[in-house]
């Protein structure tokens, strides 16, 4: 017995070390890129000043003009546009699986749903390139703008909405499922009560997580958005995103160029903390 | 429970100090190890400096570094004593780089000026910019100042050119390209004067935006928009002051909207600089120029 017990204890302190290690070096690496970021943009930091990169005229870094504002804005607006698609598809989606399907189509739509999660973030943009633009452009040309991006992005971020929603419906207690039957709830009754309230905090986390992929998206929002800088005033306006901006530029840009890129890169990191504190506050209140 | 026990300690109450030493001396051991791997690899490296010491340093134009740099990668594959290091900072610090002597060669993606003559410069491939259009739009040819009115926003529409009632959508290429650069300079207009309405990154998606929009009008290099429009994508190049976009006529010289890409020395270049231009001027490196887009030299 004592030497299992003696055992165990190393086990558990290799454990505790190699966790505790895993642990230092995921936070480690945020610091240091946040802390590479900081050093990148410095030089157009001070240089610049953080006023101009929100009064600028525009954004035309080689002749002087670093204004961040409308892109900005326009990733804020594709991803909110995005989640607004998503959001409601994807709870649809679980609730039909979890309720409505019978086993063998929910199980085999289930992974359709999985499969789409896996296609390749390019993979969406040319098809949203050859496909998607061109059926917009027949409508409202240009057609590559805010709503391509939107729609693009949607389908992206759909499959993780969908599997985290059917995830937090499957893990509400049984109880609560055999005690509205027992009141003699109708179905929609039950869906909309007790089941989406019962499981809303997964819910929320899943969107959450979505709207973190859709702003750090890039390849397929570059390719589907149209990429001018500018504030968007219709649905169809073509819009620019940070990280569009930085795979556009960065292969070209030097020196101050270069820097101001890293701004738009800490522009966008600082977005993503903001959003996981804010969540980080609904998901405390959630559970309280 | 002693089945899964992969190591057996003696049982004593200090089995664990027991434990630690072992661990110690496998790990100084280890250190050992590598302490002697790593003196093997500095001696190597060491090697590695003494024989490096013929190196090439090359800078100036950034529309030539990423092909100068893969001509290099193939000199120091031929020559494995031979270092070619390549650094970007505009034609201008090419040539004036050249001539201080702070690079063996420089690189200008233009001729040389006259104040510059006393440089020797040699041409190794040549960048053509070309426009396309929507394989369906019936316009035939534009004027340089119907080219600019549309850039600019002035025209918007394809009947006001003589083409249907379409919108006209303008795709420009995003700041820092080479192309974007060479369009810049030839209709003399600031890259804030553009008024587009998509903006691209490289050539492919430039192709495919205007082959999937019918009243789209873009410019990429020619050497994609010809091999692209020849294998049955939808798109046109449209002909400059009545010459064709064409490879061919890029090559000889009379498409207007190009340039040469040189590379530049101060005095005939003597040794390693001369057996690198050589290089980079010969058939041997026509596979790089063109899977950069650039055209390559005729050579008779």
């Amino acid at each position: 017995m004592f030497r299992s017990h003696a055992n165990k204890s190393y086990a558990d302190d290799i454990l505790r070390l190699a966790l505790m290690s895993a642990a230092v070096v995921a936070v480690g690496i945020l610091l240091l890129i946040l802390l590479f970021l900081l050093r990148e943009s410095w030089p157009a930091l001070q240089r610049i000043g953080l006023y101009r990169f929100v009064a600028d005229a525009g954004w035309h870094p080689l002749e002087g003009a670093f204004n961040l504002a409308p892109m900005l804005i326009a990733t804020l607006a594709v991803a909110l546009g995005a989640i607004l698609i998503a959001g409601p598809i994807g709870i649809a989606s679980a609730v039909f699986g979890q309720f409505y399907a019978p086993p063998m189509i929910a199980a085999s739509f289930k992974r359709m749903v999985a499969l789409l999660a896996g296609i390749p973030s390019v993979v969406f943009g040319l098809w949203g390139l050859t496909v998607l633009v061109p059926i917009i452009a027949k409508w409202q040309p240009p057609g590559a703008g805010l709503l391509a991006g939107m729609l693009i992005l949607a389908f992206m971020i759909l499959p993780t909405v969908a599997l985290t929603a059917d995830a937090a419906l499957k893990a509400v207690p049984d109880q609560y499922l055999r005690g509205a039957n027992a009141l003699g709830i109708s179905q929609a009754g039950l869906i909309f009560n007790v089941m989406i309230p019962a499981a809303r905090s997964g819910i929320i986390g899943g969107i959450l997580l979505a709207t973190a992929r859709a702003l750090g998206e890039t390849m397929a929002v570059l390719m589907v958005a149209g990429n001018v800088v500018q504030v968007p005033n219709s649905l169809f306006d073509p819009v620019r995103v940070l990280t569009a901006n930085i795979a556009l530029e960065m292969a070209y840009a030097t020196t101050e160029h270069r820097a101001t890129l890293f701004v738009s890169g800490l522009a966008l990191m600082l977005l993503v903390v903001a959003l996981a504190a804010m969540a980080g506050k609904l998901g405390g209140r959630l559970h309280g | 429970m002693q089945i899964d026990c992969k190591f057996s300690y003696p049982a004593s109450s200090n089995i664990r100090t027991v434990y630690l030493k072992e661990v110690t001396v496998k790990f100084i051991a280890l250190l050992k190890k590598v302490n002697v791997l790593l003196s093997a690899f500095a001696i190597l490296f060491q090697i590695n400096a003494v024989q490096a010491a013929d190196k090439l340093v090359i800078t100036g134009s950034s529309t030539i570094a990423p092909l100068a740099a893969e001509i290099g990668k193939r000199f120091e594959k031929l020559n494995p004593d031979v270092r070619v290091d390549v650094q970007t900072g505009g034609s201008s610090r090419g040539v004036s780089d050249a001539r201080s002597g702070l690079a063996d060669i420089g690189m200008a993606s233009r001729a040389l000026k006259a104040e510059e003559n006393d440089l020797k410069s040699f041409t190794i491939a040549l960048d053509g910019v070309g426009l396309i259009l929507h394989k369906d739009n019936p316009v035939k040819t534009l004027s340089d100042q119907q080219v600019i009115d549309i850039y600019t926003g002035k025209i918007t529409n394809w009947k006001q050119v003589g083409g249907k009632d379409v919108r006209i959508t303008v795709v420009n290429k995003a700041e820092g390209r080479s192309t974007l650069e060479l369009f810049l300079h030839y209709y003399k207009l600031k890259n804030s004067d553009i008024k587009p309405q998509v903006v691209i990154g490289d050539n492919q998606q430039g192709i495919k935006t205007v082959a999937g929009n019918p009243g789209a009008i873009g410019y990429v290099s020619i050497g994609t928009a010809e091999f692209d429009a020849g294998n049955g994508v939808p798109i046109k190049l449209l002909p400059l002051n009545g010459v064709v976009a064409s490879v061919e006529n890029v090559r000889n010289g009379s498409f207007p909207l190009s340039r040469l890409l040189n590379l530049v020395t101060k005095t005939a270049p003597q040794g390693l600089a001369k057996r690198f231009i050589a290089f980079a001027s010969s058939k041997n490196v026509d596979d790089i120029v063109e899977a950069q887009y650039f055209v390559p030299l005729s050579r008779k």
